[in-house]
């Protein structure tokens, strides 16, 4: 598959399987995941995207009896991020992640974002100020916000709460931006503000989306793999997958006949 | 079509007389409070004045006051919670984020149920066993306090749980997704944002203590006390002193008791006016507890 791959790789899933107790929800995922580019994962509900997502931050480990085999190399380390003897926090710190329904904490704008720097014992106003701004503004949301920091998140509408949660993923410098389905719960506006952001981030920063929306896909990432009941049908660059799937189900799905 | 309209008559009858009987019987309940609230204004609000909060209780009825039911009740409240506050909100956080789910955690959750239900009078035979005998502090204000304490501890975990369950589980992925540890969660998150419901189940339980009259007795609680606790603040270093909590004290319900027992109607009436004092102090405990919560609904609605 990484003939696929022109560039630099950031991560390296290989022969990944995850198990939520006796469900083996993942089976056998190998994805190369290029830095700096925006990785899509498409499929019909249920076949195991969110799940993928949540290993590559360790989201599984809050949970009991949740268990992965297999291996998630992150580069330029070359470690294994899901290792048990590996700290699931020292993961987190560098790869953040947006949720499906946007989840603010019931604070202000202003401390949603500083939280991921009072977290790691960041607390000088000046510095805090400096990142909350630069995580805003890349978040496009700096200019609607700059006047009411210090008003509840809850107040702004559903799309500014969303670049809310990446101004708050964006702070603490990521080297990996998680997106889970960061849409489905927002208007065709806000929708295609999102989707914007998302193009002008993979500048800084290495994306894997989960969407179901197929356009989506399409509009904003540079590779795309196509997962079914708990395995990747098929990866390769976004526009092959659209025009000329090799496989009959990866094709089946973007023409809308089944998920 | 006459048939359609004498059966349509017919439910409707069914639904006037639900109707009569329900609000008959609310009626009922509510009269009878309302009777029972007037009666006690009535018999005791003559009695009412600045001199029967500073005085002692007397043999002379018309110079008995509740001076030091009042100042125990308040030194019982603060014993009370500050033992009851720190244990059921951490035991309540403990058993919400951290306990894992097995069975010893389930046969917990069944007895902090269970104990919400004991009868007060088993906690004053523990208190009693444990306080006064076993680590001696007397039948003091430290043994009342405590014993109450053990009494609403139950209620206050429970309330503790249930703000914390009120709370979306997206908001904690959202603090664990930028790298906090479970403390970090529950400090910046878990507490604050679980205040209002916690504030409240401990007032709503120290509203309950307030009035408990069978646990206070059985470890010891005197019936005439013309004293009051030893002052928690002195005037030489340093400045603040203990002595009070192994003071004998008496509690509102108690003064209450005391004087409705007596033959002489006179105490009858200071009974129904400390009764009266009371009751508004629950009631004022009780509109602070449904402040607190409209305050904190108002800010954090998920
Ligand atoms: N906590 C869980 N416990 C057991 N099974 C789960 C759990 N979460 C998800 N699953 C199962 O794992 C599969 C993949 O789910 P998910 O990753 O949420 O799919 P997607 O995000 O693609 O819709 C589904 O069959 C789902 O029922
Ligand atoms: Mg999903």
């Amino acid at each position: 598959m990484s003939v696929i791959i022109s560039g630099e790789l950031k991560a390296e899933v290989k022969n990944l399987n995850f198990y939520y107790g006796d469900v083996h929800a993942l089976r056998d995922i190998n994805l190369p995941i290029e830095r700096r580019k925006v990785s899509a994962l498409i499929g019909p509900s249920g076949c195991g995207k969110t799940t993928f997502l949540r290993c590559f931050n360790r989201m599984h480990d809050l949970y009991p009896h949740n268990r992965y085999e297999g291996k998630i190399i992150l580069h330029p380390d070359n470690i294994n991020i899901i290792l048990p003897e590996i700290d699931p926090i020292e993961i987190r710190m560098q790869i953040s992640m947006v949720f499906q329904k946007p989840n603010p904490f019931p604070k202000s704008i202003y401390e949603n974002v500083a939280y991921g720097l009072r977290v790691r014992g960041i607390n000088k106003r000046q510095l805090l100020d400096e990142k909350v701004e630069k995580s805003l503004r890349g978040a496009a949301l700096w200019d609607e916000v700059k006047d009411r920091l210090h008003n509840l998140a809850f107040d702004l509408s559903g799309g500014q709460q969303q670049r809310l949660c990446i101004a708050r993923a964006l702070a603490t410098d990521p080297r990996i931006l998680l997106f889970d389905e960061p849409t489905s719960a927002l208007d065709p506006t806000a929708t295609s503000k999102i989707e914007e952001l998302i193009v002008e981030l993979k500048n800084e920063v290495t994306i894997i989306i989960v969407t179901h929306n197929m356009q989506q896909a399409a509009r904003v990432s540079d590779y795309t793999a196509f997962m079914y009941l708990g395995e990747i049908i098929e990866f390769d660059k976004t526009d092959k997958i659209f025009t000329a799937p090799s496989n009959r189900l990866t094709e089946e799905y973007i023409t809308g006949r089944f998920g | 079509m006459k048939n359609i309209k004498r059966r349509i008559a017919f439910n409707k009858f069914w639904d006037y007389v639900f109707w009569v009987t329900g609000l008959l019987s609310t009626l009922v309940g509510l009269v009878l409070l309302f009777t029972l609230i007037v009666d006690l204004f009535l018999d005791g609000s003559g009695r009412l004045s600045y001199k029967f909060f500073t005085s002692f209780p007397s043999r002379f009825p018309e110079e008995a006051g509740i001076l030091s039911a009042w100042v125990g009740t308040f030194f019982l409240m603060i014993v009370t919670a500050f033992a009851a506050i720190p244990l059921g909100v951490a035991a309540g956080i403990y058993l919400e984020e951290y306990a894992k789910k097995n069975w010893l955690t389930d046969i917990i959750e069944i007895n902090i149920a269970n104990l919400a239900g004991v009868p007060s009078i088993i906690y004053g035979l523990l208190a009693m066993g444990l306080f006064v005998y076993f680590f001696k502090f007397g039948e003091s204000i430290l043994t009342g306090g405590l014993a109450l304490a053990l009494l609403i501890l139950p209620m206050v975990i429970m309330a503790t749980r249930e703000a914390i369950r009120a709370i979306p589980n997206s908001i904690r992925e959202a603090s664990y997704a930028l790298g906090a540890t479970k403390w970090q969660t529950v400090w910046w998150h878990i507490i604050p944002y679980s205040t209002g419901g916690i504030l409240t189940g401990i007032i709503i339980g120290l509203s309950r203590a307030i009035g408990e009259t069978a646990p206070i007795i059985t470890v010891g609680a005197l019936t005439f006390i013309a004293f009051l606790p030893t002052p928690p603040i002195t005037s030489g270093f340093p400045f603040i002193s203990f002595k009070w909590l192994f003071d004998p004290f008496t509690v509102m319900p108690i003064q209450i008791f005391n004087w409705v027992s007596r033959p002489q109607a006179e105490f009858h009436i200071n009974a129904a006016a400390a009764g009266i004092v009371l009751m508004i102090m629950t009631l004022l405990m009780n509109g602070i507890a449904i402040y607190i919560r409209y305050r904190f609904r108002k800010k954090i609605k998920w």
